[in-house]
């Protein structure tokens, strides 16, 4: 884990409210978790069918239960096992209050690209356009930049994943809010200037405020039994 | 991914030389492994899945043409399936309305929300796996290895289901069945006891 992903990852955590129902995407959003605390409550869902993943097992794998991704997981106390299309049901029933996703591009409107690159890689949606029309909550973590390029565009180059607007974006850089008027610049990660952001970034950014400094302290514990695999 | 597979049925289908197989599942899984097999094999033409991220051959034979990959929102792929089996005309669902996945597809508004038509989906066969049977077929999954069974149980016209445990009939509670043995055509032992 790099330290951007850490610290994208405490950021985001940190948005998540107590007894909520969150759903964390593959790769970057996974490491989310890690930074819940054990006691707040949170039970994490995962689209292939379950409530109450409870981080990777080591040595106690049980074959008939994994993660989205289809690493093996375990359950915590309390969890719960369906079938694909009830676990949708919740998706799109708005009973999943958050879903953490990664992004290939956001744009000013806050639409987000994920799920292909016409001609180059077509890995499929997935769950993702569910998940972004369903939940109530929709949290963007990823990289500000791909290999040098900004993913924080003024329109989207690539498809969008769906035509809800998400609510957050979280990067190494810096904590971004889409709005009806624009996206607004809330926070800067420590050590990193407005300038440094504005020049990684495509879309134009938004201050009402001096952004703050993207808060850290984090009240979890960091939890690497979470971190499933 | 790759769980809730019935992998002794599928490496039959390879053993007897299949081809030209529409599948629809959920995703084909990675080369080698699980439904990446039939890949492998090259006996599917045509995939219905949600993604196909894990598997480059399956990207592979898609870009050399020799395999016609139809992708659908996992949810939407699900609740075409249920409507199949539910004998519903099928679906509404806000799902993937003004992206890519909506081309060619009708349009609905109700109540001032505008809705996709997806149609339903059914097989000939239907390929699933499960933890326990009893001797009529009645059927318990286990965990996350649910997923799109029960589903297809009811979409397809013959149903062979792939068990670990085989038992007597009454061993599963009435109310602990999860998918009733009416819909099951044939049993196999997977020959995995655990």
């Amino acid at each position: 884990m790099t330290i951007h992903k850490a610290l994208i990852a405490q950021r985001v955590a940190q948005e998540i409210q107590p007894g909520s129902l969150v759903n964390l995407g593959i790769g970057l959003p996974t490491l989310v978790a890690m930074y819940v605390a054990a006691d707040a409550n949170v039970f994490f869902h995962s689209e292939n069918g379950v409530i109450g993943i409870g981080g990777f097992p080591e040595g106690m794998e049980n074959h008939s239960l994994t993660n989205a991704g289809g690493g093996y997981v375990g359950a915590m106390p309390g969890a719960a096992a369906f079938d694909s299309a009830f676990s949708f049901g919740l998706i799109r029933g708005g009973h999943v209050d958050m879903t953490v996703l990664g992004g290939l591009q956001v744009d000013e409107n806050g639409q987000l690209a994920n799920w292909i690159i016409p001609g180059k890689m077509v890995p499929g949606m997935g769950g993702a356009m569910d998940l972004v029309s369903g939940a109530k909550q929709v949290i963007v973590a990823m990289t500000h930049t791909a290999m040098g390029k900004a993913k924080i565009v003024k329109k989207l180059k690539l498809p969008q994943t769906s035509s809800r607007c998400v609510d957050l974006i979280v990067t190494e850089l810096a904590v971004i809010r889409p709005t009806k008027e624009g996206l607004i610049l809330e926070e800067l990660a420590p050590g990193v200037t407005y300038e440094e952001v504005v020049a990684a970034t495509e879309a134009e950014l938004i201050v009402h405020h001096p952004p703050s400094v993207m808060s850290l302290s984090c009240a979890a514990s960091f939890q690497p039994s979470l971190l499933g695999k | 991914m790759g769980i809730g597979t019935p992998n002794r049925l599928l490496s039959e289908l390879v053993r007897q030389g299949k081809s030209g197989l529409i599948l629809i599942a959920n995703d084909t899984a990675r080369p080698g492994f699980g439904l990446g097999t039939l890949i492998d094999a090259n006996a599917v033409t045509k995939c219905v899945v949600s993604h196909i991220g894990t598997n480059q051959k399956t990207q592979q034979q898609m870009i050399d043409q020799t395999l016609e990959v139809e992708l659908v929102p996992q949810g939407t792929l699900a609740e075409r399936i249920r409507s199949g089996g539910f004998g519903l005309g099928g679906v509404l669902t806000p799902t993937a309305v003004g992206t890519l996945a909506a081309e060619g597809k009708k349009t609905i508004e109700i109540d001032g929300e505008t809705f996709l038509i997806e149609r339903p989906l059914r097989a000939d066969f239907a390929l699933i796996k499960a933890q326990q049977s009893d001797y009529f077929g009645n059927l318990q999954y286990r965990l996350t290895a649910q997923n799109f069974n029960p589903l297809m149980a009811m979409a397809a016209d013959t149903v062979i289901v792939e068990v670990d445990e085989l038992l007597p009939v009454g061993c599963i509670p009435p109310d602990q069945v999860h998918t009733p043995g009416c819909l099951i055509d044939h049993i196999v032992s997977s020959g995995v006891f655990s």
